[in-house]
């Protein structure tokens, strides 16, 4: 690839553009200002001919190309060039649209596109052509730690696309807590009775696949490495270590069964008869079809009591506050156990929310057929009496404390995830919460831990910088936070799947572990060719740093959320690019600017904001930055323009990757450089967090607070720098925050930098 | 459109909800060539019509900004629209689709300037508000449309106001003179993610949903908190736009019923949930706002858990245990009155509210056997996951009924079980 930066600017006239714009003097700006070596006018620019003729130039050698047209949003199928450094002035949505077409608002809205022009052509100086990552490793191996009915379908269906794998497993056999089941709830019409659970079949496929490595008795000693080059110690019982190469990781870890020995108050521990769910799938099992008998006697089962939300759904020490979803429906089929063995017993399920979602209504409906009795109550206590047991309860239906007795009681408790540390439980954010929480002498950043839920064994013993699990998200497990994208953890290219990421059943396991597999396909695919994975997928650029100039002050190493920077020996940053978003927080951490990306960097934004041409104090034309999120502040921006909402002709708006790539050292360029105010829109942090960074607009947030002192040295009001959450929602909202800013300004006087 | 190549390790994804397009996107990046094809003149299906999502509460258009971005990235992705496919023939690895596309009556020169939907004076209903309201005949779906392209409407067609949308239009972007086209499509693999529609609501007779203006279904209370919805973002009820604060929720409004869908639509319980604060957003701690959940079971699985009980917490919501046996009208108030039991302490009521908002059933969008042979549907007509479709694999809704989360765990298994067969395509062809 060429070195040798050719600069094209191309002005477009059409929606509008050239009846509302003199676009000779952009023309004259582009060419004078912004030195772009070649510049033209075009009438309707994203139609074939002007895309051809842009085209031309760039076969002619142009390969720095600026699109004065519509905004980044639109027409991108037009706009769609390789091999160039490409920015986009958003004159159409940001400029022409947001302002009223009459002539008192003509010269302000001259002023706002060529400042747009302006920001465009000193951008595209500071961009350079995104290559791929030369670090990329192209393993093409899975590995799958785990292996129940998770970890087995994602090897399974991982090589049934042609991957090789390899499948780590703790005990001595595969199959996990489905091979201690009798059966298992229905998975296909007309979902009436128990079926078998298929995990033989799927251990004698795994045995015959001769792409698939199974490694029992091991568990991964360390995890090292990115996507497309992990390596990893897998050890024996035995002590023997092996290391391994992969691309992409699948936890699979599962779940344990939460200790029924928390809830005496119902018996278990003090009745053999008493047993959880586990426990009576073992007498199933035993029993083969026959006459359920009970533990303490042998004698058959006549009566049957399940418990629902034993130690579930609870707000007590030590229980579990969430529901595991699947018990309402494994109690069914256990009740079935014993109706299909013999009619007469009388199987009971006390419950105060029958949860069947889904075709679970149907099973729930053939229960009903073979006469199981359903209670709507809540259970008290379990006693004994005699040989019998007594179950204590509130019949809601009745509104009555009552009781009944049974030959057994079985207790429907919840699913505990086997997600390692809990990493976050002692990790600050950021290097700045890290100083304020050892300034104040408070140890704030221990956040509580989930009680019942912590496991103290590492799973991949990974040796990130930021600890040796994934982050948990809720109650323990290593969920995604996202809605729209189930399976973004963070950390890159390893992929939770299964009881481990959520309470869930063996369907939705099956179906979970089979798009995990296609994920961690993905991530391979992708890091072989140096790309970055979700949410910027596809994008080449990666950070690079001056190392000369690092003081190793780690914030980048603390607050990357995606664990990717490591630390050397030497106490410098190891950027592990595969691992890489690309959001840029390490950028906007950095205090002595030294991290860059091809395409974006603390100088393709600094050039920007500083190339706005600042009126003088006198001139009563104030100036507000916005730095907008792309991803919704920006979105949110253009849809304004779209529906003609109006907003003050005085702001310059830089779309940002994330509020996390902010620099503070943008706020005092802006300071310095004039604008009476900075505004940053970002998405909403704390627990429902919607920044697609996780930690980006919340480390904004943190940044933010500090920049009072800045402003108070150079004497200016902290008013002028605000943070504020938006939404992509926020059509007309954020007009009006601008609009209000320009009120703040109006109040508080100008900045007294202007001209210096 | 014409440029289309097809082939037995193509995968074809139908339906272009958030299924359809997370299994087009992850096969895309896969490196796949994927075609995606759309009913509606835009993507993103039924969830860009929700106004948020549950449990957190935030707004659907994110994600699809995010999923769009990534669309607009990927060269391995083609996107049809105003396309339904017809007819399925062949096997897994080599099928012959029919794919049948409505004219736009306009081209790729659209720029969404607007200028035709400026000229255009007659209005149609619009399909984007559930036909709450009108838009313009010359339209762009709505803001997140993506093409971002205007679509004149076909009733104008031959009329006057198609002519003066062509004349406003500078980039002779319009054709009036477009016409329906239909082409077979060679392809390897098909994921099926053709979505869920909410069951007639009119079907349940005692609920009155079309007899009375107060009734309507969560999909159109979805709509009415959105700025850009028919109450332009205010619940206002439809008989007399008075604010709605008072407002009964019925669960299984359709689902769990003999007589209607046998099934449990899963979603509904916290769609109720959290449409339920969508009355404090709008009301504050106004002590009128109300609402009143009428259920059989609360079914807030896994950690949805913690939303149920945030709303438990709510002194607006309160919970009637009870499957609402009628509703008659108040006249004089426009109210809704609602009749059953209470079944916990079997209390009789009669409960006027100013809304009633039915959590309608889930309810399968397509009927795959008028399309495709030997696909296996379930009593409801679902398609059936764990069995052998040959080659054609459900996603989303299509699968089940399912809420965003899992319809997006349903579609990347999906994209999976087609890469799978394309895979075998090329081995075989290698």
């Amino acid at each position: 690839m060429s070195d040798e930066k050719k600069t094209a600017a191309y002005i477009c006239k059409g929606c509008g553009l050239g009846d509302r714009l003199d676009c000779t003097e952009l023309t004259t700006i582009a060419e004078k200002e912004g030195k772009a070596e070649i510049v033209r006018e075009h009438e309707f620019l994203c139609n074939a001919d002007g895309v051809a003729m842009i085209q031309k130039d760039i076969d002619e050698g142009a390969n720095r190309i600026i699109i004065n047209a519509c905004s980044r949003r639109a027409k991108t199928e037009a706009f769609n060039f390789e091999n160039v450094a490409m920015t986009r002035a958003n004159l159409r949505e940001g400029v022409i649209w947001s302002q009223p077409d009459t002539d008192d608002a003509r010269e302000t809205t001259q002023e706002m596109a060529a400042d747009y022009v302006r920001m465009a052509c000193a951008e595209i100086k500071f961009m350079s052509i995104p290559e791929e990552n030369p670090e990329h490793g192209s393993n093409k191996r899975l590995l799958v730690v785990g292996g129940g009915i998770s970890g087995m379908t994602s090897a399974i269906e991982a090589a049934r696309a042609g991957y090789e794998v390899i499948l780590v497993e703790k005990t001595g056999t595969l199959g996990g807590m489905a091979a201690q089941l009798y059966k298992r709830v229905p998975d296909h019409e007309d979902y009436a009775d128990p079926q078998d659970t298929g995990v033989p079949e799927m251990i004698a496929e795994i045995g015959a696949d001769g792409l698939i490595t199974v490694k029992l008795d091991s568990t991964i000693t360390r995890t090292s490495g990115a996507p497309g080059q992990f390596s990893v110690d897998i050890t024996k019982e035995s002590g023997v270590t092996e290391t391994e190469n992969v691309g992409a990781i699948i936890q699979a870890s599962g779940f344990t069964n939460y200790d029924a020995n928390n809830l005496p108050h119902l018996g278990y521990g003090k009745s053999p008869d008493v047993v959880d769910q586990a426990g009576l799938e073992a007498l199933a099992r035993a029993a083969d079809g026959g006459a359920i008998k009970r533990p303490s006697d042998g004698k058959e089962v006549t009566s049957v009591a399940f418990i629902q939300c034993a130690g579930q759904r609870s707000s007590k020490k030590g229980e579990l506050s969430y529901c595991s979803g699947h018990c309402c429906n494994t109690s069914i089929k256990q009740a079935m156990y014993f109706k299909d063995a013999n009619p007469d017993v009388d199987a009971t399920i006390i419950y105060t929310d029958l949860r069947t979602p889904g075709n679970g209504e149907d099973f729930y409906r053939s229960a009903q057929k073979k006469r199981v009795i359903f209670t709507k109550g809540e259970v008290s206590e379990v006693t004994t009496s005699g040989d019998e047991l007594e179950v204590k309860f509130n019949d809601l239906i009745l509104n009555e404390d009552t009781a009944m007795n049974a030959d057994l009681v079985v207790l429907a408790t919840g699913q505990v995830p086997n997600s390692g540390v809990n990493i976050e439980a002692a990790t600050p954010v950021s290097v700045d919460e890290v100083e304020a929480a050892a300034e104040a002498d408070e140890s704030r950043i221990n956040t509580e831990v989930d009680t019942g839920t912590v496991q103290e064994v590492s799973v991949l013993n990974l040796t990130y910088r930021q600890g040796k699990d994934l982050p948990h998200l809720r109650h323990g497990f290593s969920d995604s936070h996202f809605i729209c994208f189930p399976y973004e953890t963070r950390r890159t290219g390893i992929y939770t799947t299964g009881p481990v990421r959520r309470p869930m059943d063996i369907a939705q396991a099956k179906e979970d572990a089979t798009g995990a597999a296609l994920k961690a396909i993905q991530a391979i695919e992708n890091s072989s060719l140096g790309r970055a994975a979700h949410p910027r997928s596809g994008d080449l650029s990666y950070p690079d740093f001056r190392k000369e100039n690092c003081t190793q002050c780690k914030r980048c190493t603390v607050e990357c959320p995606f664990g990717a920077i490591d630390e050397t020996e030497d106490g410098y940053p190891l950027f592990n690019e595969s691992r890489c978003r690309r959001c840029g927080t390490c950028m906007g951490a950095c205090p002595v600017r030294i991290i860059s990306f091809a395409n974006y960097s603390v100088d393709t934004v600094g050039a920007q904001l500083k190339a706005v041409d600042m009126p003088d104090e006198f001139d009563e034309k104030p100036r507000m930055l916005v730095l907008a999120c792309e991803n919704d502040a920006y979105p949110a921006i253009d849809m304004a323009g779209m529906n003609g909402k109006r907003y003050s002709p005085y702001v310059r708006i830089v779309p940002v990757r994330c509020l996390g790539s902010v620099n503070t050292i943008w706020i005092s360029d802006a300071m310095n450089s004039g604008y009476d105010m900075v505004m940053l829109m970002g998405c909403k942090h704390g627990d429902d967090y919607q920044c697609h960074f996780v930690k980006g607009s919340e480390l904004a947030n943190i940044r933010m607070s500090k920049i009072g002192d800045t402003l108070q040295t150079l004497n200016l009001e902290p008013e002028r720098v605000v943070d504020y959450e938006v939404a992509i929602t926020d059509i007309d909202r954020i007009p009006q925050l601008i609009n209000d800013a320009a009120e703040i300004i109006e109040n508080i006087g100008m900045n007294p930098f202007k001209g210096f | 459109m014409t440029d289309i190549v097809a082939t037995n390790e193509t995968i074809l994804v139908v339906g272009g909800g958030i299924s359809g397009m997370t299994a087009a996107i992850e096969a895309a990046e896969c490196g796949k060539d994927v075609i995606l094809v759309e009913k509606a003149p835009s993507l993103g299906g039924r969830v860009s019509q929700l106004y948020k999502y549950f449990p957190k509460l935030c707004f659907p258009t994110c994600g699809l900004e995010i999923n769009q971005r990534r669309m607009k990235a990927n060269k391995n992705l083609h996107i049809l629209t105003l396309s339904e496919v017809t007819n399925i023939a062949g096997d897994s690895g080599n099928f012959t689709a029919t794919v049948k596309t409505a004219p736009r009556y306009v081209n790729e020169n659209c720029t969404a300037c607007g200028a035709c939907g400026d000229a255009v004076t007659a209005e149609v209903d619009n399909p984007f508000n559930y036909n709450l309201d009108k838009i313009k005949a010359a339209y762009l779906p709505h803001n997140m449309a993506h093409p971002q392209r205007y679509v004149i409407d076909p009733s104008i067609i031959g009329t006057d106001e198609a002519e003066k949308a062509k004349t406003a239009c500078k980039y002779d972007a319009i054709d009036l003179d477009m016409q329906e086209t239909t082409m077979d499509l060679n392809v390897g693999a098909i994921v099926w993610a053709t979505g869920w529609k909410p069951y007639d609501a009119a079907k349940i007779q005692p609920y009155g949903y079309d007899r009375f203006d107060n009734v309507i279904t969560s999909v159109e209370f979805e709509r009415m908190m959105d700025a850009f919805g028919p109450t332009g973002g205010k619940l206002l009820r439809p008989s007399d736009g008075k604010e709605a604060k008072n407002i009964a929720f019925i669960q299984c409004a359709g689902s769990r019923d003999r007589n209607h869908l046998t099934h449990c639509s899963r979603i509904c319980c916290m769609a109720s949930l959290k449409q339920t604060t969508y009355l404090t957003e709008q009301y504050g701690d106004d002590e009128e706002a109300k609402a009143s959940i009428y259920y059989i079971d609360i079914r807030a699985i896994d950690r949805f858990e913690d939303f149920y009980q945030k709303v438990q917490d709510d002194p607006k919501v309160s919970f009637i245990k009870s499957k609402v046996a009628n509703i008659t009208l108040d006249e004089e108030s426009g109210n809704p009155v609602l009749h059953g039991v209470d079944t916990e302490g079997y209390h009789r009521y009669s409960n006027p509210h100013d809304l009633v908002v039915l959590a309608i059933g889930m309810t399968p969008n397509v009927d795959i056997s008028e399309i495709a042979s030997g696909v296996s549907t379930d009593s409801s007509g679902f398609i059936q996951v764990n069995v052998d479709n040959g080659g054609i694999f459900a996603a989303g809704c299509a699968s089940n009924a399912l809420d965003v989360n899992r319809s997006v765990q349903s579609a990347t298994a999906a994209t999976l079980h087609s890469i799978q067969v394309v895979n075998k395509v090329s081995a075989a062809e290698a």
